[in-house]
């Protein structure tokens, strides 16, 4: 079975140890998505795969076999208009250099289903009642599997905010 | 990365067939292994791919059974992990980040290796674990993050799962199965001290394969918290940890499960506090005093020697947010 990347199917690589992330990157050409550490420890390379957020670096190509995988080049609509969150990110100086930001925006847009679905968090008070109130902090617990060298990370959780809320303080 | 064969399996026997006969070694979500291959720290010939065996989480009996592929965000998400085994949903919560939370299984959380500086550093540093025999340079080195409890001369390194802290404090078994058949081992007997072999770091056999495990509901088990310290607020490993459960009954405590991460080659529990404290009334002076009497054991070096006050406190506190809640509840 091929991979679904943003809609298109693309034949799997050979060689098992190619990464998911080299695969998008090298061999399919979509560079959106970055290269960190490549052991899991920066969150970079997030992209979506069958609805949840994963690292790409960590996961051998192969292993995503038949899966739907999406990433920052498949978030704008075909009309080209931004995603919300990448507007958000860009009136609230979400970014410097960028280099974390395809992982941040992947990130955040996967999480936006985990908080819907009242999946708790390290810092859900109520673990049965699942996540409610205190937002800023939920959005930074989950959020802290991306790391920002630019430490752009107030921003970040600005432009996330005002997408899940409306309007952020 | 050396080259390997990748095979996939749909079910246990075709898994254990593959196994058996490549000598392949299991992958499941591959956050472990695929870094450590990466690191050329592992090097199997061949995997065989068990992330799409069995994944439900369903109860038998009363008991619940977690089937071992089932992902660390799932199981932590479940409805009947949050309402009766709360303990464990935050110890999964309070591991990794969510993106690893959620290609990680229940079954290679168990088997993850241990994340001592020198065990990574191929190149440049001499570990046992790595190399039998070759030596082991986190002692006399930077053991900050090293064992307190249950150490050799040959190796200080701890075990880094949040997850099985919880599970040694919830008496869960772990099911196994092998080319000789089924069994199941309780998650305290699972993980071995390093001794004289500190490469040998459980009591799996050759192609055994993890298929699930199992808890048993309990009022202490419904009662209970998991505290992770560590150097920064999230997604990082545990300096200190405690999984903690408790039930008072005519103002006794009835039940208690206490058992530490972060200070032993293994889930520690701590059955000396335990004992301490079974039968008598809650009070902050008594979860103090049960924590220094099992600290008393501990056999700190030089780096690590912080982890001995920080595990009293931390166990004394968990154990008084308990019962803060259960006073809570009854008030
Ligand atoms: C940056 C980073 C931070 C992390 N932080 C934490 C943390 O704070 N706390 C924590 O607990 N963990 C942490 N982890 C570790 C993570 O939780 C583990 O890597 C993960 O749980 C392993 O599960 P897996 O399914 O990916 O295992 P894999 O990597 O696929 O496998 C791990 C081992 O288990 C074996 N295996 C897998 N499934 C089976 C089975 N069913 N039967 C027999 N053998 C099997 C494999 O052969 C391998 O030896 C972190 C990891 C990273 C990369
Ligand atoms: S503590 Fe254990 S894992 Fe670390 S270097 Fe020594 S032998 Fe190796
Ligand atoms: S590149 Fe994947 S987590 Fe850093
Ligand atoms: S904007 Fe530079 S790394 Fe985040």
């Amino acid at each position: 079975m091929p991979i679904v990347v943003n809609g298109t199917a693309y034949p799997l690589p050979e060689d098992p140890r190619v990464s998911l992330l080299d695969h998008l990157r090298e061999h399919i050409g979509l560079t959106g998505t970055k290269l960190g550490c490549n052991q899991g420890a920066c969150g970079a390379c997030t992209v979506i795969v069958d609805g949840m957020r994963v690292l790409s670096c960590l996961t051998l190509a192969v292993q995503a076999d038949g899966c739907q995988v999406r990433t920052i080049e498949g978030l704008a609509s075909e009309d080209g208009a931004l995603h919300p969150l990448q507007n958000a990110f860009i009136a609230h100086d979400g970014f410097q250099c960028g280099y974390c930001t395809p992982g941040q925006i992947c990130s955040a847009i996967a999480m936006v289903e985990e908080l819907q679905r009242g999946d708790p968090s390290y810092v859900t008070a109520n673990l049965a009642e699942g996540p409610n109130g205190a937002m800023r902090q939920e959005i930074r617990e989950r959020m802290s599997g991306n790391l920002c060298r630019c430490g752009a990370h107030n921003g970040i959780v600005d432009a996330i905010e005002e997408m899940l809320c409306g309007d952020a303080a | 990365m050396r080259m390997f064969d990748y095979r996939r399996a749909t079910e246990r026997t075709e898994a254990l067939a593959i196994a058996a006969r490549e000598q392949a070694r299991y992958l499941a979500g591959g956050t472990n292994l695929v870094d450590l291959m990466r690191q050329n720290i592992e090097a199997p010939a061949a995997l065989v791919d068990v992330s799409r065996l069995p994944a439900t989480i369903e109860e038998r009996g009363g008991h619940l059974l977690i089937g071992a592929a089932a992902r660390n965000s799932v199981v932590a998400a479940h409805p009947v992990v949050r309402a009766r085994y709360p303990m464990l949903s935050r110890a999964l919560l309070a591991g990794a980040s969510a993106q690893i939370r959620n290609m990680a299984t229940v079954g290679g959380n168990i088997l993850q290796r241990t994340r001592c500086a020198y065990f990574y550093d191929v190149a440049g540093s001499r570990c046992n674990k790595r190399e039998p025999g070759a030596g082991c340079d986190a002692i006399g080195g930077f053991n900050r993050y090293h064992a307190i409890f249950g150490t050799s001369e040959h190796c200080i390194a701890t075990h880094p799962s949040d997850m099985c802290v919880a599970l040694a404090a919830l008496d869960a078994r772990v099911h196994l199965v092998g080319p000789d058949g089924e069994r199941s081992v309780p998650m305290l007997d699972f993980h071995r001290l390093p001794g004289e072999t500190p490469q040998i770091e459980t009591v799996l056999r050759p192609s055994e394969l993890i298929t699930a495990i199992e808890l048993v509901p309990s009022a202490a088990a419904a009662n209970s918290a998991y505290r992770k310290v560590r150097d920064r607020s999230s997604y990082a490993f545990a300096l200190v940890s405690v999984a903690a459960g408790m039930e008072i009954v005519d103002g006794k405590i009835a039940d208690v499960r206490i058992a530490l991460g972060g200070v032993a080659p293994k889930p520690w529990r701590a059955a000396r506090a335990e004992d301490i404290l079974r039968g008598q009334a809650p009070a902050r002076e008594r979860f103090l005093l049960a924590a220094e009497a099992e600290l008393a054991a501990a056999k700190p070096l030089y780096g690590n020697a912080f982890k001995t006050e920080l595990a009293k406190r931390t166990i004394a506190a968990v154990l008084g947010e308990l019962l803060g809640e259960l006073n809570g509840a009854n008030a």
